[in-house]
């Protein structure tokens, strides 16, 4: 059961691997009404040269493999259907695709890394990936994104019966890079998959994290942390699409902003269909705003179609520095530029904390602390 | 040896006036008791000396050791010597206790602590005011109780050792023991002799535990009577009804 083969929600209508099936947005449309289009360098618009300069690399563990394979293969497409029209042209362009696979029960004791790393802005670059986990398996995968381009890109991962899928994926661009990527986790019986996605660099992200369940029993948890600095655009659109019962789902997207035109849009999407008693789901998502000129557009919806749920609730909130906790810490001699900068990495660190991988959580850390040094 | 002087000070929140001309010395050695109905300006007080954004200086002067406390960042009260114990501490997410108090040390000594003298210090400190080891890595005052909020604003009295300290209700929300470790805690603070208190309280009941050198009454935003602690058995048994009446 794909994304194809029901009526979508109010606000997922459209699921086709045929571009002709998608106009051209022209901003006026509820799916692309944050996005500042003339910016997106012709992804869009069909305009855009494919002749980008973007590199994709993959180191994997032993017993993993991973193959560049042409877009006949029947793996390619299996769970996502590209759902806007940005993600049909990289689903329409893209050249080779990756499928990493990591077979039936193993348990891979390092990473999988899939660097993409941008040679330039002159035309665009289009990608595939596919990472299959194959049943009770255990894997971990980072994607890194850096250098400059202007990306346009779709990821499956499969995760099979039982198994478990980590992924943490790092924009941590030049700050003149265009990315649009959809990334979808198709979850089959308790399976269980943990994404973390940290959004640092671009002048324009756009990242569409999805998740479906084709049996019961699966467990997604979504986490996400963005530093969004002045004239930057980083747009994160979560969907969780219930259609199994006594399934989970966990968003906790979180981000913070400072300086002039620095925007972050954040639209959470949860549908519980009919089918889908028993579930299980809770989205959020907080910003912080550091100074003026900056702006947080936050929407959660929730759509509830049986009345038969374990759980269902959402938040959003988006607000200044708390005075008082200012307050407190510079009362006892902390200097305000200390005090704010732990509050800060207080209210991100939480979530940082959860990033399974050592590596990556230092880094993402450290990444922090330097956009709060700025 | 410190004093902390308040001239004549008035405080304004929101263009109203809470202080109409506060005067008050606290010297080390010393234990003053502010006492008072609600309403009073008894925490106004000790927020505008701390520094608190939401109040307005609109008159006099707050002196720690001659210098002008309100020529001063919050910070830098603090560092001169200041604290405030709070009487509701804010919970700060994601802000580690011991995070927080090494922070706090760091910046009013100047340097970072020795990490094994620190360890040490902080062991003992909680201890001695029954908080649970576990504290150290939770959130600031995240989910603490009404207890431990102030049991830990007391820890942090005893590890940062200012020159002059005001507890605000530091005694509200407290059951008898609490209130008992709460008390010894400031006692030990006081115990070298080196220190001023200045306590804020809408209850003679923990002055039972903390002897007051001074009582002072505090209604319609000044002081209207002082004296030594038998003012104090006085408000027990009469209550505050006489000063309200008197200032409105």
């Amino acid at each position: 059961m794909g994304l194809n083969e029901k009526p979508l929600s109010t606000l997922h209508e459209k699921a086709s691997y045929d571009l002709a099936d998608f106009a051209v947005p022209t901003g006026r449309e509820e799916a692309w009404r944050f996005t500042p289009l003339s910016r997106l360098k012709g992804l869009h618009n069909g305009k855009a040269e494919v002749t980008g300069q973007a590199l994709t690399q993959v180191t994997t563990p032993a017993g993993v493999t991973a193959e560049w394979v042409g877009r006949g293969d029947p793996r390619i497409g299996q769970a996502y259907v590209p759902a806007d029209r940005v993600s049909a042209q990289a689903y329409s362009a893209f050249e080779k695709a990756l499928v990493v696979t990591v077979p039936k029960e193993a348990t891979p004791d390092e990473p999988i890394r899939v660097e993409v790393r941008g040679g330039g802005l002159d035309g665009a670059t289009y990608g595939h990936v596919v990472v299959k986990v194959g049943p009770l398996a255990e894997a971990v995968v980072i994607i890194e994104h850096q250098g400059s381009a202007v990306y346009a890109d779709n990821v499956e991962f499969v995760v099979g019966d039982g198994a478990t899928l980590k992924v943490v994926s790092l924009q941590d661009w030049e700050d003149d890079a265009v990315h649009v990527s959809h990334h979808h986790a198709q979850l089959a019986k308790d399976a269980t998959f943990r994404s973390f996605v940290a959004t640092l660099g671009g002048d324009l992200v756009r990242l569409a994290p999805s998740v479906s369940y084709t049996a019961p029993g699966g467990d997604a948890d979504l986490s996400g942390l963005y530093f969004v600095d002045a004239g930057q655009h980083l747009e994160h659109r979560l969907l969780v699409d219930h259609s199994q019962p006594n399934c989970k789902s966990n968003v906790d997207y979180r981000g913070a902003l400072q300086g002039e035109r620095a925007h972050a849009v954040w639209i959470g999407d949860v549908i519980i269909r009919v089918e889908a008693e028993g579930t299980d789901t809770y989205e959020l998502n907080r910003n912080l705003i550091l100074t003026d000129g900056a702006r947080a557009d936050s929407v959660p919806n929730l759509e509830i179609l049986t009345g038969e749920v374990a759980g269902a609730g959402h938040a959003s909130a988006s607000g200044r520095l708390d005075d008082e906790h200012i307050f407190y810490l510079q009362a006892r001699g902390i200097p305000y530029d200390q005090a704010r900068r732990l509050v800060i990495k207080g209210f991100l660190g939480q979530l940082i904390e959860k990033i399974q991988v050592d590596e990556i959580r230092e880094r993402v850390l450290g990444a922090v602390e330097a956009e709060l040094a700025r | 040896m410190s004093t902390l002087e308040i001239r004549d000070l008035k405080v304004a929140v929101e263009d109203k006036e809470i202080l109409r001309g506060v005067n008050l010395t606290v010297k080390s050695g010393q234990t003053h008791a502010i006492m008072g109905p609600n309403g009073s300006g008894k925490s106004t007080l000790a927020y505008a000396i701390a520094g608190h954004p939401k109040y307005t200086i609109t008159g006099g002067e707050v002196l720690l050791d001659g210098v002008d406390l309100l020529e001063l960042s919050v910070d830098e009260r603090a560092r001169a010597g200041l604290f405030l114990a709070m009487q509701y501490p804010v919970e700060v997410p994601g802000v580690s206790v011991s995070n927080f108090l090494r922070s706090a040390v760091t910046a009013i000594q100047g340097e970072a602590p020795k990490l094994r003298q620190f360890a040490k210090d902080l062991k003992s400190g909680m201890d001695s005011l029954a908080i649970d080891a576990a504290f150290a890595q939770r959130n600031l005052n995240e989910g603490f109780s009404g207890g431990e909020k102030k049991r830990h604003e007391i820890l942090q009295l005893e590890l940062l050792k200012p020159k002059i300290a005001v507890l605000d209700e530091t005694d509200s929300g407290l059951d008898v023991d609490a209130l008992r470790v709460v008390s010894e805690g400031i006692n030990r603070f006081r115990a070298t002799g080196e220190t001023g208190v200045l306590l804020i309280t809408h209850y003679t009941r923990i002055l039972r535990y903390v002897k007051p050198d001074f009582v002072h009454v505090f209604a319609g935003g000044r002081i209207v009577e002082e004296g030594g602690a038998e003012l104090a058995d006085k408000l027990e048994s009469e209550g505050y009804e006489q000063y309200t009446k008197a200032s409105a």
